[in-house]
């Protein structure tokens, strides 16, 4: 997309997430203790109470929970359409990511479509977005 | 079921300033019209008043989301209050009400004017003015997660959970189609409605798409106008002018993720838990309900609720509103009758309420409701939402 793209503050929370893609890594935050995926990320467990956490890389497979094709042009240098996502990641099914999902015409994208990530650098940030995963 | 402190509350006055897609007079201007009104409708004076709450409080910002602050209006009308509240994280925008149930329960005020302030349409014609993100600008907070996505607005938020909801319960245009056609249909006998011309079913499927599934007739109107309310003690209101109207039971629960991404159901959103609550607190039932103020800043909201509240099953409301008989005015199920956010202009689920009295008072003219076997409606339901706020309410008069 041609409009450039706002971008997250970061914190000592989130900075992982939005850096991980650097090293082509999506790092979601888990308890070290029950291994339960905590997102957004908090540095406390809610499944055991653990605060012991840390990042860890995901496969970045995961699939669309829900999604909406986008026509209004709210600014210009927006594309005619894009999809606006929800992805749930493949290791567990409450954390959900917003995205994009690209790689596709937006009339392809369905509920449930097994997707992939891939990384957009913006500044100092490695963007998520998802593509149909090859062969989908 | 006398228990519950919100029985202990009435709505004695309601007032709104002129509801225009660009007003002649400031934000503060409209929002003194609104709460003079109220008082004088309650048969009050200015010094009776000694409560203010407001959602979400007076940001000041360009947007006009929230132009006018309670410590600006207090100075205007130079009240003297003993207890004020302005707050945004709360069960929707009801939770202004809501605090000053928990006021007039705790003894800490008897009056209180609680008001909803938009000046979106003078906003907008000078600014894109409800930005969530801004290119070039880092955003903190929640909405961080949203930032680079280009999400520019509530309908794009809202969009992803409405598109589950028709992906789950295969309603279709044509259907949904219903909620936008019979609120034009009400604004057209509400002479303070923005938009009165009727809509067809063809106006609704040839409008613009503005995100799948939202369609430009299923988002709200914004308008400059202000709504006030005055929310008493039980006992003083049974000397006001008219008639005792208490609330019966407010749902205001958070029991979910409250969370736009990670909200447990993403296809009812957070009303069937705030429902549950509202219903827990009365012995009425759905079947009491004469008149419903179902939030429609989407139109989705509304059929949503439809379900949450139990007036049909989950992924029914499609039925239910086939057609738009049973929804209309001389319908089983009257539903937003001044023409709702989506017509009579995006009040905010306070202009709701106005509509809810005027027709409990059996003051709303022509659209006015006449349930079947009643001298008139006696019992009404108010809801908001947006993916994890909800709130909801049951007015009940004698």
């Amino acid at each position: 997309m041609s409009l450039p793209r706002p971008l997250p503050a970061l914190t000592s929370d989130n900075e992982p997430f939005w850096k991980g893609g650097a090293k082509g890594q999506l790092l979601i935050q888990q308890c070290t203790r029950c291994s339960y995926y905590i997102h957004p990320p908090t540095g406390y467990c809610p499944e055991c109470e653990s605060r012991d956490t840390s990042y860890s890389a995901v496969s970045g497979k995961g699939f669309v929970e829900t999604f909406t094709v986008n026509h209004k042009q709210w600014m210009p240098g927006l594309p005619d359409r894009y999809v606006l996502a929800l992805v749930r990641i493949a290791e567990q099914d409450d954390v959900r990511l917003v995205t994009n999902i690209v790689g596709c015409d937006p009339d392809d994208v369905t509920f449930d479509l097994p997707v992939t990530v891939q990384f957009e650098q913006a500044e100092d940030l490695w963007i998520p977005l998802f593509a149909p995963e090859a062969g989908a | 079921m006398t228990a519950y402190p919100e029985k202990q509350t009435a709505i004695t006055g309601i007032g709104q300033s002129k509801i225009s897609r660009g007003a002649d007079k400031s934000a503060l201007g409209l929002t003194i019209d609104a709460t003079l009104q109220a008082i004088e409708n309650a048969g009050l004076k200015r010094s009776d008043i000694d409560g203010m709450a407001c959602w979400p409080g007076g940001t000041g910002e360009a947007n006009g989301f929230a132009p006018v602050s309670i410590p600006v209006l207090q100075d205007a009308l130079r009240l003297k209050l003993n207890w004020y509240s302005n707050a945004s994280e709360t069960s929707g925008q009801y939770g202004a009400l809501f605090n000053a149930v928990g006021a007039i329960a705790a003894g800490l005020a008897r009056h209180v004017i609680v008001y909803r302030t938009m000046y979106e349409a003078t906003a907008r014609k000078t600014s894109f003015a409800n930005a969530l993100n801004t290119p070039g600008e880092r955003v903190y907070g929640i909405f961080n997660w949203y930032a680079p996505y280009h999400v520019y607005a509530a309908s794009l938020q809202q969009a992803l959970f409405f598109n589950q909801y028709v992906h789950k319960s295969g309603i279709k245009p044509e259907q949904v189609a219903q909620i936008a056609i019979n609120g034009r249909k009400n604004a057209a006998l509400n002479p303070a409605a923005v938009y009165r011309t009727p809509i067809t079913l063809d106006d609704y499927l040839a409008a613009p798409i503005i995100a799948t599934p939202l369609r430009l007739f299923d988002c709200d109107v914004p308008i400059d106008g202000s709504t006030a309310i005055i929310l008493s003690h039980r006992d003083p209101a049974k000397d006001g002018p008219n008639p005792l109207t208490w609330i019966e039971a407010v749902g205001s629960s958070m029991r979910y993720r409250n969370n736009w991404v990670q909200l447990d159901a993403l296809s009812t959103q957070a009303q069937p838990e705030v429902a549950k609550m509202m219903w827990n607190r009365t012995d009425l039932t759905v079947d009491d309900i004469d008149v419903a103020e179902l939030y429609d800043g989407f139109s989705y909201h509304t059929i949503n609720w439809l379900e949450n509240l139990g007036v049909c099953g989950l992924y029914e409301a499609k039925d239910f509103i086939e057609g738009g008989q049973r929804i209309a005015l001389d319908g089983d199920f009257p539903i937003n009758t001044n023409g709702g956010a989506l017509s009579a202009g995006r009040m905010h689920a306070y202009g709701q309420v106005h509509e809810a009295c005027l027709q409990l008072w059996g003051q709303a003219g022509e659209r006015q409701v006449k349930p079947k076997g009643k001298d008139g409606p006696k019992v009404a339901v108010m809801t908001t939402a947006g993916g994890p706020l909800a709130g909801s309410f049951l007015l009940a008069r004698e």
